[in-house]
């Protein structure tokens, strides 16, 4: 287990200095979630006057879980992008030649995603607070979401790493964005679900990024609802995940 | 412009456009991307409709107009990156042998995003009206959407050629997608102005243009003939575009004078 955890503080101490170090790759991941919290939030704030809106707070607080959702999501697949070019610049062949154990790799990418993804977390939640946020959830609640967050991002940071392991190149990156963006949207991103009509209400229904995104809004409002669910799901869709990326990793281990 | 002038452009115009058409990976998401998040917003915002005032019966005709603005944003990258490419690749050189200048290339350039962007939003019209929307301003309206959809592509395309142009990078210009999908955002794009409760984003929005670029191709889609909404959309559309040539064209200049 040492041995896992030396190549995983060693491959995240890597990947954090590369993110943090290059604008290119900083600025977006922190730039797109502002835009859709400001967006959102402010463009869209009369949403909350449609009959039978009835969620305890400000529409601030409504959009500022599913945006702390995505940079979540985002965080993950940008870490992704990092493993596949990685696999470009050949770093990551030598580092699975060096490494001792190299299911560490994953561990260490998953440790600087989280890092990563927080840097971002704390800008959004700033900025949503300076907008005036309602936060009627208490100490726990926000403890909640926040490990609701940290489960759509290690689900997001192994999806993306089981398709760089696959394809190994950067070139893959609309299919790890793509899914998760995807996934995100046809969740109740604007109403709630009950006010959702048509053909999006069913795909919401069964999608369990629903669960994620209402247990969150339950969190932020104060009255938690289908927390249990929301958990179960997270750790289904991460176990999920870390079993595609495992297997991503065998496959690269047999063409070593 | 002589005769051969022209004769010339016209090669470089086909080039770029047989060059863009032959890339699916850039027809492909410049088309299916915007009509995505227009079935998810229109359904997902369909109780919209039930605001007071609320200009649209329904949330598609609102909002069939910002996928002509995303094929427009699309259009920028595709221009830019294309402009940057020929940098890149030396091709700008070679064409530095022929009596072309600056703004004929531009306009050859340009041609490949247009091409798409034309192509584009004939999709989207048809996909929206097979889809339930309706234009109030009838086939004639039609019509305008599309050639004013096809200035806005021009506006953009202009602006990602002075960032091809530039930095000669292909990579800076995929860079610039979030600095103007900022723009699409902070402007009416997702509810009328009258209607965003947000002080501080209403202001925005009426400072930012690509809220006149919206409402005036929307005015044609719910409102039906809205000479305001119409001009302001031509004359910020002709302004950004005057300004994105004007600036592409010094920009190339300077390159072709460095090399």
């Amino acid at each position: 287990m040492s041995g896992e955890l030396s190549v995983a503080r060693a491959v995240a101490r890597r990947s954090l200095i590369h993110a943090f170090t290059n604008p290119a790759l900083l600025i977006p991941s922190i730039i797109f979630p502002l835009v859709f919290l400001v967006g959102f939030a402010g463009g869209l704030s009369a949403v909350d006057d449609v009959p039978g809106f009835d969620f305890n707070g400000d529409y601030t607080a409504f959009q500022f879980v599913f945006v702390f959702l995505q940079s979540a999501a985002f965080g993950g697949v940008f870490t992704g992008f990092g493993i596949a070019a990685d696999f470009e610049s050949g770093f990551a062949r030598r580092m699975l030649l060096a490494a001792p154990h190299r299911s560490g790799m994953l561990l260490g990418y998953a440790a600087a995603a989280i890092v990563r993804w927080c840097v971002t977390a704390v800008i959004i939640t700033i900025a949503a607070l300076l907008a005036g946020m309602d936060v009627n959830g208490q100490g726990v609640e926000l403890v909640g979401l926040i490990g609701v967050a940290l489960l759509v991002n290690l689900t997001a940071t192994m999806f993306g790493a089981g398709v760089s392991l696959r394809t190994k190149t950067l070139q893959a990156g609309p299919l790890m964005q793509i899914p998760i963006f995807v996934g995100l949207f046809l969740a109740p991103v604007y109403v709630p679900l009950h006010l959702l009509t048509g053909w999006i209400h069913t795909v919401a229904d069964y999608n369990p990024v629903t669960a994620l995104l209402e247990a969150g809004r339950g969190f932020i409002s104060g009255e938690p609802d289908k927390s249990l669910l929301a958990f179960a799901c997270g750790a289904a869709l991460v176990a999920l995940m870390v079993l595609y990326a495992i297997r991503g990793l065998r496959r690269v281990e047999r063409g070593l | 412009m002589d005769r051969e002038t022209l004769r010339e452009i016209g090669i470089i115009a086909g080039r770029s456009v047989r060059r863009t058409l032959r890339q699916p990976a850039l027809i492909v998401p410049t088309i299916l991307f915007p009509l995505m998040l227009l079935a998810i917003n229109a359904s997902g915002l369909d109780v919209t409709k039930n605001i007071p005032n609320f200009p649209a019966d329904s949330y598609l005709d609102f909002a069939l107009v910002v996928t002509f603005m995303q094929g427009g944003l699309f259009a920028a990258t595709t221009a830019g990156t294309e402009l940057a490419t020929d940098i890149e690749t030396g091709f700008l050189n070679r064409l530095q042998l022929t009596p072309l200048r600056a703004p004929a290339i531009l306009v050859g350039q340009l041609a490949g995003s247009m091409a798409v962007a034309f192509l584009a939003s004939l999709v989207y019209l048809a996909t929206g009206l097979i889809a339930g929307a309706h234009v109030e301003a009838g086939v004639g309206g039609a019509i305008v959407l599309i050639g004013l959809a096809m200035l806005v592509a021009l506006a953009f395309g202009g602006l990602g050629s002075i960032i091809g142009a530039r930095t000669g990078s292909a990579e800076a210009v995929q860079g610039m997608f979030p600095l103007i999908f900022v723009f699409f955002f902070l402007s009416s794009m997702n509810l009328p102005r009258n209607l965003i409760e947000a002080d501080w984003f209403r202001t925005i929005a009426t400072w930012n243009p690509i809220s006149y670029l919206v409402e005036g191709l929307r005015s044609l889609v719910i409102t039906g003939w809205d000479g305001t909404a119409l001009w302001r959309c031509l004359v910020t559309a002709g302004a950004i575009s005057v300004i994105g040539f004007v600036g592409a064209s010094a920009s190339l200049r300077t390159r072709m004078a460095r090399t």
